[in-house]
């Protein structure tokens, strides 16, 4: 336990700074290119810089390196390949916007480093139950997994710092877990997403300055769901991010079919006075927004707020589930 | 409104510890035998069917607790 404090440190260090110190020099470089899109939830036109996600993969990988460096495990190099891949195919995304079913395919393969590597275990394991082997079973799942964390990440990222903050919310909460499960590298493998996700966080919180784009949404669920994997905490992740999870249930069970976010009629629409309200419009897919918005309208930074104190409660859900991990009936 | 999503979060809580429940009961103890090579296939393609049954089940009963929790609200 000692010996991992030092690298813990070292990693988490690099993690939080390169992505503080790094994604100015993005936004910059994004704004004197012309590279930004308009905040539509704002009254005046404001342009921000989009994607950010640079700076995103710079952070989590340098830190995975370093982790690497300390612990040669396979579970850490595939996580670190499966996530620099799941940015790519964000980067491609947010260059050119592709078909509905680009991403969940694309993002399918990216999976290959943690199945090659074999940096997984084929136990399923539940709380009060015990663990279920499925081997070939477990391999589908991790195929379906990679690009349905990477798409339920993505498909919350609506509104000024709700992806960013809510991953830091999540993987702070599955950090807890893999400590408590005594998975001590895992756990500082997911302290380095909760730490590089936070530093974003600074400039992609109420006013944004940077968008992370398809790039860093994706980037960020991917690498939470090969933590997930390589941890064998998928069933604990799956419940610290319930409410991203029920945003792609209301929406994919109103709309009834995959398609391209962007593609979609906006849940939402202004009040004079610029809130977020419900929009009256049959045809416009339930999100976890609406919902939040039904009763009355709210501010972009209030709906932010209501979404983290879900997270919250669905972070003290997977604790308390991670508890009861160790606990058979 | 936050209060039927907490609930919502909550059902789907206790559905997933169900579930699991539900997976390892049923498919945890399956293993046929005496189909030699085929053995692995067979295993994995009952199981592979058993869960999906399940998780067909799952997504019902959650689409039944997703409408009787929310449609108080989005009939106001």
């Amino acid at each position: 336990m000692e010996q991992l404090i030092i690298p813990a440190i070292i990693a988490i260090t690099v993690a939080f700074f390169s992505v503080y110190g790094l994604t100015p020099f993005v936004i910059r470089a994004l704004e004197k290119r012309n590279i930004t899109v308009v905040d539509a939830n704002k009254k005046e036109k404001t342009m921000v810089a989009r994607p950010g996600g640079l700076s995103i993969i710079i952070g989590i990988e340098l830190s995975l390196i370093i982790l690497y460096i300390f612990f040669p495990i396979s579970e850490i190099l595939a996580v670190l390949l499966t996530t620099f891949f799941a940015f790519i195919v964000g980067l491609i995304d947010d260059k050119k916007t592709m078909g509905g079913w680009f991403k969940p395919l694309a993002l399918a393969f990216c999976a290959a480093p943690i199945l090659l590597l074999g940096a997984y275990d084929s136990n399923l394991a539940f709380p009060l139950f015990g663990t279920v082997q499925i081997p070939l079973l477990y391999m589908a799942l991790v195929v379906f997994m990679i690009p349905i964390m990477g798409n339920t990440i993505n498909s919350i990222d609506v509104l000024n710092g709700v992806a960013s903050g809510f991953i830091t919310i999540a993987s702070f909460a599955l950090s807890i877990c893999l400590f408590i499960l005594q998975n001590y590298e895992i756990g500082i493998v997911s302290l380095c997403l909760a730490f590089s996700s936070l530093a974003f966080y600074k400039y992609h919180k109420f006013p944004s300055k940077v968008f992370p784009g398809d790039s860093g949404a994706i980037t960020f669920g991917v690498f939470y769901g090969g933590i997930a994997i390589i941890g064998g905490v998928e069933v604990i992740a799956a419940i610290a991010i319930l409410p991203a999870i029920i945003n792609s249930f209301l929406f994919l069970s109103s709309v009834k079919k995959i398609v391209e976010h962007r593609q979609i009629k906006n849940p939402t629409s202004h009040t004079d006075d610029w809130k977020l309200q419900s929009t009256s419009e049959n045809h416009a897919p339930i999100t976890l927004v609406r919902l939040l918005i039904a009763k009355k309208p709210l501010s972009e930074k209030q709906i932010g707020y209501e979404i983290f104190k879900l997270a919250i409660f669905s972070g003290i859900l997977a604790i308390i589930t991670s508890f009861m991990m160790g606990v058979t009936i | 409104m936050s209060i039927p999503i907490f609930s919502f979060i909550f059902a789907m809580w206790i559905l997933i510890i169900i579930g699991g429940g539900l997976m390892v009961v049923f498919i945890g103890p399956l293993s046929f035998s005496g189909y030699g090579n085929f053995d692995p296939l067979i295993n994995s393609g009952v199981k592979v069917l058993i869960a999906m049954i399940l998780i067909f089940i799952w997504v019902v009963a959650l689409l039944k607790i997703k409408n009787w929790i929310f449609r108080k609200t989005t009939t106001q």
